[in-house]
């Protein structure tokens, strides 16, 4: 077992102060079931392990007038059975109910699971120094790439594994950062960046920050979302390809739609090509199919998951058709 | 078998339990000698914390409260099967995909091998050895016998732990409410349709207390 230092912030004055001021290599705890991993294959080597578990403020959900605000150490367990969600946010209470196994959603947190590492099987073994990781190649590229982007890649070709981001960014959620500077709120769509931007980390967090809290504003009365899912297995598992979906619906059309997918791409991949051809128009299953094929034609597979495509495109058509059935 | 009965019975060994009351008391010592003069709390609040190599924790394992010096990096996994002894708790996979390893924290269920220990501090953890009651067998436990549903038993506390969960949250859980709770355990003997079975049974009775 490699040798950590632990540090227990009491509050968040005292986490932000420790971030701005600490020396060497440390890494933030929440539920810890992505973060153990990596620390056992030693994707990460960190000095010091920062504990979240004893900052009161940063749990449970709160219900406040304009927005239902999520903090970041809530459980995925949580987030799934707590009645607003699931009155509101049909969408993302599916999404939440199809991470993980119950043994994960009990410990993992929402924060977590925005903040958690790709999955990749080059970037997750210790064996390949792929350019994640700083070395110089990325393996999937001429490697085997099954799982891989669709959009997006090129220098790095991960997927983003959360399925509550593309969700939460289907409802317009903003995000809370502290520092010790304060805190900042940004659209959690803003938040992430692809591999182009930053090749070593998936989003923007500074060294200094820590996420704090998920805000989803309040759903007007005729929003609709969903969370469509596809994985390889019938038992838990990362999605091959999701999509979350989210407008207002006025019979059977769709005001200011929202499409995001899940593993396609190294960011959360929204597809306003396709909100843009069929928002505001009357829709039926195979103007959708053929809108969908028309917005992945965007997308640019490798050499092992063209099978993504077509995928993506059924899932868009099913995810369209269950808003309007909804 | 015999001798994780022997251990169960005991709970843990003398020695583990000397060890723990040791290191409990020495951190009993330290805070009543550490009461923290005002310029303490500032000094945290500018971000001066302490950097812990090791850590005095104490919960209640199996019904009987203990104190255990673990390290940061330390799974719960770990502790259960490397330094109490309890090897009734499987690492398989060893990455949170199996579910061999999982316990129960607080009557919910989770994989100990991602579950660091110094987390487990003033909590409640229940692992297979806390079940039976001396030679009687728990009702879960019980139905796993009764319905076979084993091959080569490895994953067997994994999925008895989960199911145990599972009814403690819901009773009588549906078929769905079943294959949904015991998705994050593999049998790769194949073994589901009987795991089925046997829980599909104890869901028609009851859930059991241990």
């Amino acid at each position: 077992m490699r040798k950590f230092s632990l540090v227990q912030p009491e509050n968040l004055k005292e986490l932000v102060a420790f971030l701005a001021k600490a020396d060497g290599q440390r890494v933030i705890l929440a539920g810890g079931t992505d973060l153990f991993s990596l620390l056992k294959d030693e994707i990460l080597n960190p000095e010091i392990i920062v504990d979240l578990s004893r900052l009161k403020e940063l749990f449970g959900l709160r219900q406040e007038k304009e927005a239902l605000r999520i903090g970041a150490l809530t459980t995925i367990s949580e987030l799934a059975s707590s009645p607003i969600v699931q009155k509101n946010f049909f969408g993302l209470k599916q999404a939440a109910q199809s991470i993980g196994s119950p043994q994960l959603r009990n410990v993992g947190t929402v924060g977590g699971n925005l903040c958690q590492r790709p999955r990749c099987w080059y970037f997750r073994d210790p064996l390949f120094q792929c350019r994640k990781k700083g070395g110089s190649r990325c393996f999937a590229l001429n490697g085997r790439n099954k799982y891989h982007a669709i959009f997006g890649g090129g220098i790095c070709n991960i997927v983003h594994p959360s399925d509550l981001a593309p969700s939460l960014i289907s409802l317009e959620a903003k995000i809370k950062i502290a520092s010790k500077d304060g805190e900042k709120e940004m659209l959690l769509a803003d938040f992430f960046t692809l591999p182009s931007v930053s090749l070593r980390q998936e989003n923007k967090l500074q060294p200094n920050e820590v996420l704090t809290e998920v805000i989803v504003p309040k759903p007007s009365s005729h929003l609709k979302s969903t969370y469509v899912k596809f994985t390889e297995r019938g038992s838990w598992d990362f999605a091959l390809v999701s999509v979350a979906a989210a407008a207002e619906v006025q019979g059977d059309i769709l005001k200011k739609p929202k499409f995001v997918l899940g593993g396609v791409a190294p960011i959360p991949w929204r597809l306003t090509v396709f909100e843009q051809m069929i928002e505001g128009k009357k829709i039926d299953e195979k103007m959708a199919a053929a809108a969908a094929l028309e917005a992945l034609k965007e997308a640019r597979p490798l050499s092992e998951n063209a099978y993504k495509v077509d995928l993506a495109s059924v899932l868009l058509t099913r995810a369209t058709m269950s808003l309007l059935s909804r | 078998m015999n001798q994780e009965k022997r251990k169960l019975k005991k709970g843990i060994s003398r020695r583990d339990f000397l060890k723990g009351l040791g290191s409990g008391a020495l951190g009993t010592a330290m805070s009543t000698h550490l009461i923290k003069p005002a310029s303490a709390d500032l000094e945290r609040q500018e971000g001066n914390l302490p950097l812990l190599p090791k850590k005095n924790i104490s919960f209640v394992l199996n019904g009987k409260q203990i104190s255990v010096e673990v390290e940061p990096g330390e799974s719960l996994l770990n502790l259960l099967r490397e330094k109490l002894h309890l090897t009734g708790t499987k690492r398989i996979c060893d990455h949170g995909s199996c579910g061999g390893c999982t316990v129960l924290i607080n009557d919910q269920a989770v994989y100990s091998c991602l579950y660091p220990a110094f987390k487990v501090d003033g909590k409640n953890v229940l692992t297979i050895e806390g079940l039976a009651q001396g030679e009687k067998l728990h009702p879960v436990q019980q139905a796993f016998i009764d319905h076979d549903a084993y091959q080569c038993g490895f994953c067997t506390p994994g999925f008895i732990m989960a199911t145990l969960a599972l009814l403690r949250q819901k009773e009588s859980p549906s078929l769905e409410e079943i294959k949904a709770g015991l998705n994050g355990n593999i049998c790769r003997c194949g073994n589901q349709l009987k795991i089925l079975a046997a829980v599909k049974a104890l869901a028609s009775i009851k859930g059991g207390q241990p």
